[in-house]
């Protein structure tokens, strides 16, 4: 079933890109296809993970409305289907965050190996709590869902989508200062 | 259909039940109540509140009985030790977070929520940890919203996905911090969507204009029929000292299932307007001073019996709204045939009456209204369907959605609609006849048969395209094909011509014509002969009297206007304010101030839900009512104005002691009359000089009468703002 029109269509918001087209950039739209192509033609629902994947990645790692309403008048969907997901979601952030992700593993076995201890000293070499960014916009501090599988070499922790194991204090402080 | 059947047990009953079906499907046609929150029959199923979780034999653990399906020789505890334990439990967390706000909640004393908690609630809570709140929404001025008090059972989100078609409130977060909202700041806007304060379960979502103005225990149910368009829909109105506090739903699956429009719902307050008239009021040397009863009727049956006696009945014309009840309009098509007037008509805004003769006996929709939702395909031929008849826009939607129906559109504008189309064929350079003789022609060159002689002429110069050769070809094929005239056709300059098309169509594909009229009682208004050229039972009369658009022309020198028409907005002719105001006398009869404008009599009459009386819908179906009060003031129904009326008028058998008596007299005159269509084969000279009208031609959905144009809720919709919107920018188009 698909809905032949769509009411309340997202406004088009252009950000001065002359290859933007519906807010679109024309690598996310192009990626966006790309999935598309993997599903049948009316399950364009399916694309949606990808598609905010993609704008996130190319608006500083968080989706704005205009953003999301650009993805739902892409893929053809109420802006509310769009909403649900990008909230839904821990990946994507629907506020302005830090430039460097950073995810501290503190479920079982991290918790057991000092993931806790770990987490709090980021928060004090930051001067943030779990959920906030540094004022600079360097970090972002998620909230960190589930464990996220590297429970041999506990503590852990997430940069960027990059694993840093077997931590320590001293080395937290290095990575930390490795990402400007 | 034997193979469909299946055999099960419930609470150690042998039951039937169909292949496919749910167990709280079965459980519920046998009486076996399983308590609920998120499972509607109307409604997808979700399950995810688990309050129906039943003990199954064999099954390891409870199943929520609304989606499990059932299964042969299945065995089902609903009451048993395990299925109690597992609803308790479940009520148990439901209560968690649910604030016990229940004396403050409009909810309260009709709450879901509240009653299974009596059942299936513990006395004492065990939680002792924070509940959470929720910051409540905007959700616009229809739908009030308790947020915190949501159980997540996500009925209202499938609503608006499922019944409105386009998805407005979603589940938005994740666990604890899951919230149903619309995520950004934005109203719901459909024209069905108050119909989740129904849904809601508890006291999340509710009637904002009904918010702290009474308790469910303190009012009184009383069954309505809304006015504001053919469906009939059926309502309740709820009423404490006399007023109407609020209107619900009241389920007929014929009619309007469980569902209402929020104009049916939110309307009456334009009963409570401030320029409801209390008293009838006499114009003398330009002023207006409020009279009793008898002075004023004594007086339009003075000045009345004058002018008829001195220029003639004639001289006389009669204008009913077509939302009047089946009594009045009887009893005014009587008064003004007793004082020798033909000229008698509801057809406020059609404009097009070259071919009235052609007219069906009654403008019917040519099924019942819930077996649109199995037929083949529908085309719809001008009309702006959602706003003019929600509730068949429903249906249709239904039709095209669940049954794969083939619906195609002849519009004069693009419209929107939340299903899917076949066709939709809007100006693109062709006006709508065009656009009709050219579906025609398809058909014709598909089916093979002769063109019928009223469109013979027009076929040859009609160009297809493949548009017009699929909706032709679609209406051929399958059981019920219908083509369905709405209002914009018939309001349509060349409706006429339109017609004769359309009605060429039916014959050549086999498809049923049908209407879809403006006002509550089009139908009531043909029956009781309401029309210039028909009398009771849409008969034709030998002598037929002046339409709606002759009789202002003529500048007749009586009127007698019916229900609160306000002639620059419910009228289609352009010069009817001053026609009416050039008249020597004219007599309103109407709830509103407005008609001090072109009367010099008014006489107040109550709105839908103050009067007695009888609405027949665009099935045929007659529904009556007794009303839920008395008129505001000394204002009265307008079948007991007219019966004095017709009393002081000395017009004869005018002795009726009820509206019921009236209904049976009229019920008894016209059941055995075999109305029939005169058809149509006259030859139009049908190469239009008439294009579509102007979008601003459009009634907008809350501006369709005096009533709906009166309720602030409704007028605050963002619908309505931007309607108003729409007419300040094309002032008179």
């Amino acid at each position: 079933m698909s809905d032949s029109n769509q009411p309340h269509s997202a406004a088009a918001h252009g950000t001065g890109n002359s290859a933007t087209v519906g807010g679109l950039s024309e690598h996310a739209r192009h990626e966006i296809d790309s999935w598309l192509a993997k599903f049948p033609p009316e399950r364009k629902r399916s694309a949606v993970l990808a598609a905010l994947r993609t704008v996130q990645h190319d608006n500083n790692g968080y989706l704005t409305q205009a953003s999301m309403d650009a993805v739902a008048a892409y893929l053809g969907l109420p802006p509310v289907q769009v909403y649900e997901v990008a909230t839904f979601y821990s990946m994507f952030e629907t506020k302005p965050v830090g430039r460097h992700h950073i995810s501290v593993c503190t479920n079982i076995s991290c918790m057991l190996c000092g993931g806790e201890e770990i987490l709090q000293h980021v928060e004090k070499r930051l001067g943030i709590k779990v959920g906030e960014s540094t004022l600079d916009g360097r970090f972002f501090l998620k909230r960190e869902e589930e464990c996220l599988a590297a429970c041999n070499n506990a503590p852990m922790m997430m940069v960027d989508h990059v694993y840093f194991e077997n931590l320590t204090t001293d080395a937290v402080d290095e990575i930390l200062d490795r990402h400007k | 259909m034997s193979d469909d059947q299946i055999n099960l047990e419930v609470n150690g009953v042998a039951v039937k039940g169909r292949k496919g079906q749910m167990l709280i499907q079965v459980t519920d046609a046998n009486g076996a109540y399983v308590p609920r929150f998120c499972y509607h029959d109307k409604l997808p199923v979700a399950a995810n509140c688990r309050m129906c979780l039943v003990e199954v034999e064999k099954a390891p653990k409870p199943m929520p009985a609304c989606a499990t399906p059932i299964t042969e020789g299945m065995k089902v505890f609903t009451r048993s030790p395990k299925a109690i334990a597992a609803q308790k439990s479940v009520m148990e967390f439901l209560l968690i977070n649910h604030p016990l706000d229940c004396p403050i909640c409009d909810q309260g004393g009709e709450c879901e929520l509240q009653d299974l908690a009596m059942g299936f609630g513990r006395d004492i809570s065990r939680y002792s940890e924070r509940k959470r709140v929720v910051k409540d929404k905007n959700l616009g001025p229809l739908v009030s919203t308790d947020m915190t008090r949501c159980i997540h059972c996500t009925r209202c989100v499938r609503f608006t996905q499922e019944i409105q078609g386009f998805q407005e409130l979603g589940t938005v977060g994740r666990g604890e911090t899951t919230e149903i909202g619309t995520f950004i700041e934005r109203s719901v806007d459909h024209e069905l969507s108050a119909n989740i304060i129904d849904l809601c379960p508890v006291g999340a979502l509710n009637n904002k204009p009904y918010r702290y103005r009474a308790r469910a225990w303190e009012m009184t149910e009383h069954p309505l029929i809304s006015p504001h368009d053919s469906v009939g829909t059926n309502l309740y109105a709820h009423v404490l000292r006399g007023k109407i506090m609020r209107i619900v739903p009241r389920a007929n699956e014929a009619v309007n299932e469980t569902w209402i429009a929020d104009r049916d719902r939110f309307s009456f307050q334009g009963l409570y307007s401030d320029d409801r008239l209390q008293k009838p009021q006499i114009r003398e040397n330009g002023v207006w001073q409020e009279v009793e009863w008898e002075v004023a009727l004594a007086a339009v049956a003075e000045r009345l019996g004058r002018i008829v006696k001195q220029q003639g009945g004639a001289q006389l014309g009669a204008i009913a709204s077509p939302n009047s009840t089946l009594e009045e309009l009887y009893l005014l098509a009587r008064v003004a045939r007793g004082l020798g007037s033909a000229n008698i008509d509801h057809r406020l805004r059609r404009t097009d009456f070259r071919d009235e003769a052609s007219d069906p006996a009654y403008p019917l929709l040519g099924c019942a209204i819930a077996e649109i939702e199995t037929s083949a395909a529908i085309l719809v031929v001008g009309s702006n369907l959602r706003k003019e008849v929600p509730l068949i826009a429903h249906r249709i939607r239904k039709a095209a959605v669940r049954s794969f129906a083939n619906v195609a559109f002849i519009n004069p504008h693009r419209y929107e609609y939340l299903f899917p189309v076949a066709a939709y064929l809007s100006s693109n350079g062709l006006d709508m006849f065009a656009h009709l003789v050219a579906v025609a022609a398809a058909a014709l060159g598909i089916t093979g048969k002769p063109a019928p002689a009223a469109i013979a002429s027009l076929i040859g110069a009609a160009q297809p395209s493949d548009q017009h050769q699929l909706i032709a070809r679609q209406l051929t094929e399958g059981d019920r094909r219908l083509i369905l005239l709405g209002a914009l056709a018939q309001k349509h300059p060349a409706f006429a011509d339109l017609r004769v098309v359309a009605a060429a169509l039916a014959e050549i594909t086999g498809a049923t014509l049908g209407y879809l009229p403006e006002g509550g009682n089009a139908v009531g208004a043909h029956i009781a002969g309401v029309l210039p050229h028909r009398n009771l039972g849409s008969q034709p009369v030998q002598a037929a009297g002046l339409n709606l658009a002759d009789m202002l022309a003529a500048r007749l020198k009586s009127y007698i206007v019916l229900g609160g028409i306000e002639p620059a907005l419910d009228m289609a002719s352009p010069g009817a304010l001053d026609a009416l105001k050039a008249a020597e006398f004219v007599v309103a009869l109407s709830p509103y101030e407005t008609a001090r404008e072109y009367a010099h009599i008014i006489l107040p009459i109550g709105g839908f839900a103050e009067t007695s009386g009888t609405y027949v819908n665009l099935e045929g179906r007659w529904q009556s009512v007794a009303g839920a009060t008395p008129p505001v003031g000394e204002a009265r129904p307008g079948w007991k104005v007219l019966r004095v009326l017709g009393n002081l008028l000395n017009l004869p058998s005018f002795d009726y002691l009820s509206s019921d008596e009236i209904t049976a007299e009229l019920r008894r005159l016209t059941q055995d009359l075999a109305a029939k269509p005169v058809a149509s084969q006259r030859l139009l000279q049908a190469t239009l000089a008439l294009s579509d009208p102007p979008v601003a031609q459009d009634i907008a959905i809350y501006q369709s009468d005096a009533i709906v144009r009166r309720a602030p809720a409704l007028q605050a919709t963002s619908e309505a703002r931007g309607a108003a919107r729409q007419a300040a920018k094309e002032p008179g188009a």
